[in-house]
């Protein structure tokens, strides 16, 4: 038997060694990896990060790219960034949202409350295509789990602008980044030193405006990633302890068939 | 014994008389099962659990999805941000989906290494076969209802297999589809699908265990026993402590999925709304329906192809019948164990290419692959087991040397696999 497992643990990892170089040969230029706040087990967010993300995301992304699942409000919950009461509601009063119809029949603009969805730049997806010539800034709500590799994904391509190399051709409106499918991305380099001021004075450099922006846009995707990793390590805990004791349990009750042996 | 069981209480012997629940209730408890099962046999109760999981947490998400294809997606982000503990919800819902299907998978492999499904359990096991087909189409369909683009188009790819039968093909991807392509009309028919398959396959699992209970549990040496009688326990408390401990080893895989690596088994594209004008590179279905995939592509066929991977569910059915061994478990058939784990590695690698694009090297291990999956059953076990020189059995779980052995250190509790 054990022969047998040994064989079979053999073939096996033949079998994927073999697959796996055949994908290595193939596979794309290797993203960076950062070393998130958020992840293990006991993960959480750094909430400067989500602050300073926050900053980035709306004064730089949101020129293009809507976030239609997330509301004000969700900017003061805990496990967010987790800005104040008054700090959310002058976010919430800076934009302009539609609403209506009034009693007239039209439609008006009011300053938006925390609980208004986060205002889109564009009132539709062709709108928002035809401005960024054709190709359609995707809603940031959900896009590090959209895309392989999450964060990390999102970070390299952030940080992934470069001259393209000789004789690699690029159409207009299209710029070279080596983390992209087909190394070609519609969007120009959306960062660039200094381009944010951060308030609470930390240096604005590409990379930070990056990881924090990432950081954000990793909070968007999953509200509740802190409260998800606190609970699970209770559960773990728990279901350790229980079974545990089932265990000792399952060894007394069966050691009475045991010893009619 | 169970069958002439009377309720101490009056009013118990009063009920139990119209309507024998007490009774029922006292069988479950005595249930004579034998001493020897391993860990293997843990797999039915966790399933039932799992069963009962899905439904639960289904019929809680179905209070705030919304079935329509404009809606669907954001209705399925409201549960994640806004429902209270929505995402745990649906974090366990669609892992408990895979987990299903890891306990289904380790659960017929046992069954066909330990001869489970052979006489006189045949409907036992083709009972439990129709309750796989109709998982599959559960979560399949279940899968479809986020309306992400692997949703979208998963979709498209397996109705349209349908399109593989003559004549009448083409008018049957319509009628499935309810319209000219997967549209709202096809999401609102598959939510109301997931919602009753999950019941009827519950009607069948009632069934799974009625039928068990007739001869009752095979064994890991595959020997009929005398029940009740040394060899065996009563279902209460021995094999209930029992599968409760591996229940909760199985929780805490489980909750590592939901609450440490939520969407490794999904695929990112469903994080993007459904969009029929932009087909994703790869099409590829979950993890648990990859061996079929990769035996529908490695056919240059597509109406072969079809054919090979219902084939390769329905002539699981036939196995009890393919299988003429005179002895049941694996345990004591040398050759045939070889050609058991060569099954295992086999569907791993069909698991493994249905993953990959179907070309090349891929394309060649899906072949060879999908060839070895029906020799195995067509040609392998026939065969051998008119041939196979196996090893002598033992007659009794506790007496096996009393019994004749000519191997006595066959019996041996220690050995791994007994």
């Amino acid at each position: 038997m054990c022969n047998l497992k040994a064989r079979f643990i053999i073939l096996s990892l033949i079998f994927f060694s073999i697959t796996f170089n055949q994908v290595k040969s193939e596979e794309k230029t290797k993203l960076l990896k950062v070393d998130w706040s958020f992840k293990g087990i006991t993960g959480k967010f750094d909430r400067s990060s989500l602050q300073r993300g926050y900053q980035v995301y709306t004064e730089v992304c949101a020129s293009c790219h809507s976030m239609n699942l997330v509301s004000y409000r969700n900017l003061g919950e805990p496990g967010g960034p987790e800005f104040s009461v008054d700090q959310v509601k002058a976010i919430a009063a800076n934009f302009e949202v539609e609403d209506g119809p009034n009693a007239d029949g039209d439609m008006f603009t009011r300053p938006g409350r925390p609980s208004d969805k986060f205002v889109s730049p564009y009132p539709n997806v062709q709108a928002a295509t035809a401005a960024n010539g054709g190709a359609y800034p995707p809603d940031m709500s959900v896009l590090v789990k959209a895309r392989k590799g999450g964060s990390d994904y999102i970070y390299s391509v952030l940080m992934g602008y470069e001259d393209p190399p000789a004789g690699f051709e690029l159409e207009d409106g299209v710029y070279y980044n080596k983390y992209m499918d087909g190394k070609k991305i519609k969007m120009s380099n959306p960062l660039s030193e200094g381009i944010v001021t951060y308030s609470d004075g930390t240096d604005a450099t590409e990379a930070q405006m990056a990881k924090d922006v990432t950081t954000f846009l990793t909070w968007t995707a999953e509200p509740h990633l802190e409260t998800r990793h606190k609970m699970g390590v209770k559960v773990l805990i728990f279901l350790t302890i229980f079974s545990l004791l089932v265990y000792l349990s399952m060894k007394r009750i069966w050691s009475r068939i045991d010893s009619e042996k | 014994m169970s069958e002439n069981y009377v309720p101490s209480s009056k009013f118990g012997k009063w009920f139990n008389d119209r309507l024998p629940l007490l009774t029922l209730s006292k069988h479950l408890t005595d249930y004579p099962t034998p001493k020897n099962l391993n860990y293997w046999w843990t797999f039915g109760g966790i399933l039932t659990f799992c069963l009962i999981s899905q439904i639960i947490t289904g019929i809680v998400l179905g209070m705030h999805y919304v079935a329509h294809a404009d809606m669907a997606f954001n209705s399925i982000e409201h549960i994640m941000r806004d429902v209270n503990y929505g995402w745990l919800i649906r974090y366990i819902h669609s892992n408990g989906a895979s987990m299903f299907f890891l306990a289904v998978y380790i659960h017929i492999f046992r069954s066909l290494f330990y001869g489970s499904y052979r006489s006189p359990r045949e409907i036992i096991w083709i009972l439990g076969m129709l309750i796989y087909l109709l998982m599959m189409a559960t979560a399949f369909m279940g899968y479809v209802l986020p309306w992400g683009q692997m949703s979208f188009w998963g979709a498209t790819v397996i109705t349209n297999l349908f399109s593989a039968i003559p004549l009448v093909g083409e008018s049957i991807v319509t009628w499935l589809w309810g319209g000219y392509s997967v549209d709202n009309p096809t999401l609102t028919r598959f939510f109301s699908l997931h919602y009753l398959f999950p019941f009827l396959i519950l009607g069948l699992v009632v069934l799974h265990i009625w039928a068990l209970h007739v001869p009752g549990n095979n064994n890991p040496i595959g020997i009929d026993i005398k029940k009740p009688s040394k060899d065996t326990v009563p279902f209460h408390p021995y094999i209930t402590i029992k599968d409760l401990f591996a229940l909760l080893i199985f929780m805490i895989i489980f909750s590592g999925f939901i609450f440490f690596a939520p969407n490794i088994l999904g695929h990112s594209d469903n994080y993007i709304e459904a969009n029929p004008l932009v087909t994703p590179k790869h099409i590829v279905p979950e993890w648990y329906l990859l061996p079929f995939y990769a035996i529908l592509r490695a056919v240059p066929d597509k109406l072969g192809g079809v054919v090979l991977m219902l084939g390769s569910i329905f002539i699981l059915m036939a196995l009890p019948w393919l299988d003429s061994s005179k002895v049941r478990s694996t345990v004591f058939r040398p050759l045939y164990k070889k050609f058991f784990w060569l099954l295992v590695i086999d569907v791993l690698a069909l698991g493994y290419v249905g993953a990959m694009p179907a070309e090349g090297l891929y394309l060649l291990i899906a072949r060879v692959g999908t060839i070895y999956y029906f020799a195995h059953f067509l040609i392998v076990l026939p065969v051998l087991s008119r041939i196979e020189k196996t090893e002598p059995v033992p007659l009794s779980i506790s007496e096996p040397v009393l019994g004749g052995m000519l191997k006595p250190e066959m019996a041996r509790s220690d050995r791994k696999d007994v």
